[in-house]
């Protein structure tokens, strides 16, 4: 039995434990020809440089802006999609448009980053149609101003239909004789949905709300690494590509390091807090649950 | 609740005649509960047009996509960039793409690199959850609880960097597969659903002599076809897609996999040179959107077979992760 769980957990601890020895950098002058264990130590002098660093307070800022906005922006409109959803009596059409939407989760950031310049970009759709118009066309792909707005119109294409189907599996949790008992008592449709149907997803809405939070640090790495160039730093730097792009491609191991392990601390103190809270409130939510 | 009575003393709005809401079909009698109010008109005009633009936002660009790849010259000019019926045509796009040879390397790769990589991942983590779902496995939690803080942090980028080089895989096909072998969401996906199976099952195969290997081959996998199914596909889809890994790891183009080949052709427009400089009869867009094409085809053609299964698949996860 055991040997059939080894090869699992030697992943683990190789590729998820052992590298946490590689953050020593943080602390050291590391030159990747003398090795770890040779290179000489530097005490703190990593992190002063980093937080001596404009770029590095940039690239902060940048996260939690882009966090910031897919929270408020991203966040609801699967919550919206599912209602739309749900409220769709014929389960064919309905189940048409669940294909439909779940499909972009599939596609990869290339690809979908590719549609979008075919579509926002230089000489794509969008700013032909406003040529055509006699508008002064415009490229959002382009524009540092409107890079966090970019990333989420591009989550929302992304994600937001599979991100329903946690908010569809709590929406059919919510009992039926509920909305019967409420129609009966003169409830119309949108008090049925205020009175009825919000305070049954509430504690799901909370629960994700929370576990969003705990990754505002962390933002899709993979998306903002192939249009950073086409804003250029300023406003297409993040943390993770910071320290690309500082430590992988620059050359600037320590310092890039020391910026790594403070995001991965605070990340994981956001993490486990998040948790914590939520557990204190999925808790009443599972309650509540019970006790219908 | 019958549900066939149209009565009810809730029907508060008086009933128009559902019949005829254009662009949508009128809700059959019998889905609609008796208490539930007869949809009005222009409720389900709004309804009706919102679904459309949903299905509209995500299908036309993929249509887009595949028409464009298609098209001609004319054609790209003509709809602004974005083909969705080609007037012309012609597989001239595909054709380029596939003699440069670099596309067909990549997708080769790609191939190779998905194929393997959901092999040995499915294996690590069948083997994995199989073991830690049996009751009375020394030393299983502690297994488990190493393997599930790893969804708590993340060793972020130099550091793995610096693994995957000391390892001796930096430029190696291996550096695709590796880091991202297991998921510690997928192994609690598989592993909450083998601790479903009953224990009655079990204890019979071992009465008759069966090991735990037999038991897992023969008795566990039979019955846990769907939710591999599910597990496989997002696997898959995750070295289909993966480019984070091959951005890091790999610096020699040659063994580059489809998504960076798809960066240096669609997104940087390098490597194009023969489509831009019009020696090639396809028009440089569609050629672009014809390797798209390439890399989503794949994913379009597993996806109508698996997607029943994604729900489950999901909350399973949702309710003990």
């Amino acid at each position: 039995m055991l040997l059939l769980v080894l090869p699992g957990f030697l992943y683990f601890v190789v590729f998820h434990y052992v590298p946490l020895t590689g953050y020593v950098i943080a602390f050291k002058d590391y030159q990747p020809y003398l090795g770890y264990a040779d290179s000489p130590w530097a005490g703190i002098a990593n992190f002063q440089a980093a937080f001596a660093e404009p770029a590095f307070w940039s690239a902060l800022v940048n996260t939690l802006e882009i966090a910031g906005i897919q929270l408020v922006f991203f966040f609801p409109v699967p919550i919206g999609l599912a209602l739309l959803l749900n409220s769709v009596l014929s389960s064919k059409l309905r189940r048409f448009v669940q294909s439909v939407v779940y499909l972009p989760h599939f596609i990869g950031w290339v690809v979908i980053v590719s549609i979008f310049q075919q579509i926002l970009g230089g000489a794509g759709v969008l700013p032909n149609l406003m040529d055509d118009a006699g508008m002064p066309s415009y490229d959002m792909m382009t524009d540092p101003g409107a890079f966090p707005w970019l990333l989420a119109l591009q989550l929302i294409w992304k994600d937001a239909g599979w991100g329903t189907i946690i908010f569809l599996a709590a929406l059919l949790t919510i009992d039926k004789q509920q909305y019967e008992a409420a129609a009966i008592d003169g409830a119309g449709s949108w008090r049925r949905l205020w009175h009825v149907t919000l305070p049954g997803i509430v504690p799901v809405v909370i629960l994700l709300l929370i576990l969003n939070l705990g990754q505002i640090l962390t933002v899709g790495f993979e998306q903002i690494v192939l249009q950073r160039d086409a804003v250029g730093p300023d406003s297409g730097e993040v943390l993770d590509t910071y320290v690309y792009y500082h430590g992988i491609k620059g050359g600037d191991w320590g310092v890039s390091a020391a910026v790594g392990l403070v995001k991965a601390v605070i990340g994981t103190a956001l993490v486990l807090g998040a948790n914590k809270v939520a557990h204190f409130f999925g808790q009443d939510g599972i309650y509540r649950g019970a006790d219908r | 609740m019958a549900l066939t009575a149209e009565t009810g003393g809730a029907t508060r709005t008086p009933a128009p005649d559902p019949a005829p809401a254009p662009r949508s079909r009128p809700p059959k009698r019998n889905l609609r509960p008796p208490w539930m109010e007869a949809p009005t008109r222009s409720g389900t005009a709004l309804k009706a047009l919102a679904l459309i633009l949903v299905v509209a936002a995500v299908g036309y660009p993929f249509l887009g996509v595949i028409g464009t790849s298609f098209a001609s010259q004319e054609d790209i000019v003509r709809s602004n960039g974005l083909v969705l019926v080609p007037d012309h045509p012609s597989l001239e796009a595909y054709r380029t793409i596939f003699t440069g040879g670099v596309v067909l390397r990549g997708l080769l790769v790609s191939v190779a690199v998905t194929t393997l990589g959901t092999v040995c991942s499915l294996l690590a983590t069948i083997g994995m959850a199989f073991g830690l779902s049996r009751p009375g496995v020394t030393g299983s939690r502690f297994l488990l609880m190493t393997a599930l803080f790893t969804m708590l942090f993340n060793p972020g980028i130099i550091p793995n960097f610096l693994l995957v080089n000391g390892l001796g895989l930096y430029d190696t096909y291996a550096s695709l597969v590796l880091p991202t072998m297991v998921s510690a969401f997928n192994l609690v996906v598989l592993r909450s659903f083998f601790m479903g199976l009953p224990q009655e099952l079990f204890d019979s195969a071992r009465v008759d002599g069966a090991g735990d290997f037999r038991i897992l081959v023969r008795i566990v996998l039979p019955l846990s076809k769907a939710v591999l199914a599910v597990i496989s596909l997002f696997y898959a889809v995750t070295y289909w897609n993966a480019f984070f890994n091959a951005m890091l790891y790999l610096d020699d183009a040659d063994k580059w996999p489809l998504p960076m080949v798809l960066r240096t052709f669609v997104l940087q427009g390098r490597g194009m040179e023969s489509v831009a400089s019009g020696e090639s009869p396809a028009p440089l867009q569609a050629a672009q959107m014809a390797v798209l094409v390439v890399a989503v085809i794949p994913i379009l053609l597993v996806y109508p077979f698996l997607q029943r299964y994604f729900t489950k698949g999901v909350l399973t996860g949702a309710v003990k992760g």
